[in-house]
């Protein structure tokens, strides 16, 4: 089972992302998905800085594999996207459709999880248009992976999010602007302030969801440490990891332990609990809500 | 500049019946079960009602399109596969689907049958729809929700196909195709189910605090005696964040854009679609009825088109929430 460790959703000064970079160049890692997926207006690292990280993992033996914005409206973010797709050094994580065409240009490039791809018939024509990778929506029951991958095209990998805040829903409105009453157009990148997201509490002050731009996000961490077993029936061939703002290094190195055996699905899931920023759920992988745990 | 057309919802045959009676150009109807982005209890169409309700409409020279807008999966696709052979089979001038394989099978199979990209496809720009557009001869996209007058404009300006919007009803403010809140909460997706915080989760009781409305047990929102309680889609909700107890998505709003109606047709828009499928058949005859008389007023006199005072109160009176909004074709809050 491959680790992979998925694009940063937040928005965290420049030498913060630097930082955290740097020691993920020394995690058992095989991939890195790096760039800015949510808002064209988070503009600590520029593409080149993108390209120079990228470079640093690539030399550190790392997979490296430029994402794409999940949900492109203006010019600019087409733009963007096209860079990335045109990059020419470094496989392409698609997650819009607006890229699929040009992803052409990125061999082997991956079908990310907002893609909505949920069927054989999607995957064979992600195939076709030379997608080597998929990454099902994160709200894919166990039942919704294994049927897609019994009719697996030659040559795709598929790579399930495996943990962290679930991406719940993208919007054109920035909630985080929202939040201080301010506009998107002039929305003093106050998501800044917060390395995880503005969190959101039911009005009985149970946590809910989380706010992060024109993401939302949920509360619970998704975590499917104690479901190894039926990820890897289901013919998952990766896990993706998805950056929080601390312990991010130890969620790594507990999964890596309990994909090579080294450690207990129960032992790893105690020691998981501790490491997340919240209480864990699974319920998605096993139809149900996706803020449920299920043993 | 060819005229607007109007699509307009029915979620059985006495709705049809009325909109077409209202002037609609264009019926949209789903089937009763999970291919369609209503799939509530009692609502939709089984074969029998669909061709009969098709044939209602091409007697009096209208179109009817079957939405078939959900995502199949391995085990149920031949579901979904089944829906589009049923639409063309019983007659229908085309259907809506959002998944990209489906999508597919409807062309080689029925190279003939009309494609709409559904809103559930989350095309959210020109490259897309392109791409739809190439691969498999989408005739018309719907658009999401999410794009201002400025940025329709640039698709039109880039792409072949025809431009469907949402001019009046429920409002979405996440991307449409791009939500999992609804899952997240009580396990039924859009997506996959097409459903969406159904009535089966929800509970409403009374407490010393207010009633409270709650969606599998999660708290969406709670009222007071004067207000007015809303139904707990979870991005309706009211939530605390540092201290604020607020609408941290969006207040309960519903889109009219009536008066951007001239813009529409200025800038390239087809057809204008009004949301609805769960309301009554009344409800769609009169929202029929007042958006055919502003859509023949423009097209009889595009200069000098005037909203008209009683249009306004008219569709105010069936706002959800009372209050109506421009959505993000102005962005107020942008």
């Amino acid at each position: 089972m491959k680790l992979a460790l998925g694009p940063l959703s937040y928005h965290w000064p420049r030498q913060r992302v630097l930082d955290f970079y740097a020691a993920m160049a020394a995690a058992p890692l095989d991939t890195v998905y790096l760039g800015e997926v949510i808002c064209l207006r988070r503009t600590e690292l520029s593409h080149e800085d993108w390209l120079a990280l990228a470079a640093e993992l690539a030399a550190a033996g790392k997979e490296v594999v430029l994402s794409t914005q999940a949900l492109i409206e203006s010019e600019g973010d087409l733009k963007r996207m096209r860079r990335v797709c045109g990059n020419g050094d470094y496989r392409v994580e698609v997650n819009d459709w607006n890229a699929v065409p040009l992803a052409a240009a990125a061999p082997g490039w991956v079908a990310g999880p907002h893609l909505n791809a949920y069927n054989p018939e999607t995957l064979q024509l992600l195939h076709e248009r030379g997608a080597r990778r998929w990454v099902p929506p994160v709200e894919s029951a166990r039942e919704t992976v294994a049927g897609a991958l019994a009719k697996r095209p030659p040559e795709l990998e598929a790579e399930l999010f495996a943990h962290g805040r679930m991406p719940l829903a993208f919007s054109a409105r920035c909630f985080s602007a929202r939040r201080f009453n301010l506009q998107k157009e002039n929305c003093e990148q106050r998501c800044g302030e917060f390395p995880e997201g503005i969190p959101l509490a039911s009005r009985d002050g149970t946590a809910f969801l989380v706010m992060n731009g024109v993401q939302t996000q949920s509360a619970r961490v998704y975590c499917l440490a104690r479901d190894l077993a039926s990820v890897r029936a289901a013919g998952v061939d990766g896990l993706r990891i998805s950056p929080q703002a601390r312990d991010t290094g130890r969620v790594i190195e507990l999964l890596h332990r309990l994909c090579a055996g080294a450690l207990g699905a129960g032992e790893a899931y105690e020691a998981l609990v501790a490491a997340s920023p919240a209480p864990l759920a699974n319920g998605f992988w096993h139809g149900r809500a996706g803020m449920e745990a299920l043993a | 500049m060819p005229a607007v057309e109007l699509v307009c919802p029915a979620g059985g045959l006495p709705a049809l019946r009325e909109a077409v009676d209202a002037g609609a150009d264009w019926v949209y109807a789903g089937l009763r079960d999970d291919t369609n982005a209503r799939n509530f209890p009692a609502l939709n169409f089984d074969d029998a009602s669909l061709g009969a309700g098709i044939r209602y409409a091409h007697q009096r020279g209208r179109k009817v399109v079957l939405a078939i807008n959900t995502y199949p999966q391995a085990h149920n696709w031949t579901r979904w596969t089944d829906a589009v052979d049923r639409a063309q089979w019983l007659g229908a001038d085309a259907i809506i689907a959002a998944d990209p394989g489906l999508l597919r099978y409807a062309h080689r199979k029925h190279p003939k049958l009309e494609l709409h990209l559904s809103v559930q496809g989350s095309a959210t720009s020109y490259e897309a729809i392109n791409f739809f557009h190439e691969q498999f001869g989408i005739r018309r996209a719907v658009l999401p929700r999410v794009l201002s007058l400025a940025q329709l404009e640039l698709v039109a300006s880039r792409t072949p196909v025809e431009m469907e919007v949402f001019g009046f009803g429920g409002l979405c403010v996440m991307v449409e195709g791009r939500c999992s809140l609804s899952g997240y909460a009580c396990g039924a997706s859009p997506n996959m189910a097409g459903a969406c915080s159904p009535a089966h989760a929800v509970r409403w009781t009374d407490t010393a605090q207010g009633l409270e409305s709650r969606l599998n047990g999660v708290l969406i929102d709670r009222y007071s005696k004067r207000e007015r309680a809303a139904y707990p889609t979870v991005c309706k909700g009211r939530y605390e964040s540092m201290g604020e107890t607020y609408h941290a998505f969006e207040e309960p709003t519903s889109l009219n854009t009536l008066e951007l109606l001239p813009e529409f047709a200025r800038i390239g828009v087809r057809a204008v679609k009004l949301e609805g499928r769960q309301r009554s058949p009344a409800y769609v005859a009169q929202v029929t009825r007042i958006w055919r008389a502003a859509l023949d007023a423009l097209e009889s006199a595009p200069g000098r088109f005037k909203l008209q005072a009683q249009w306004r109160t008219e569709l105010a009176a069936m706002s959800e929430g009372s209050q109506q909004t421009l959505g993000a074709f102005s962005r107020p809050w942008k």
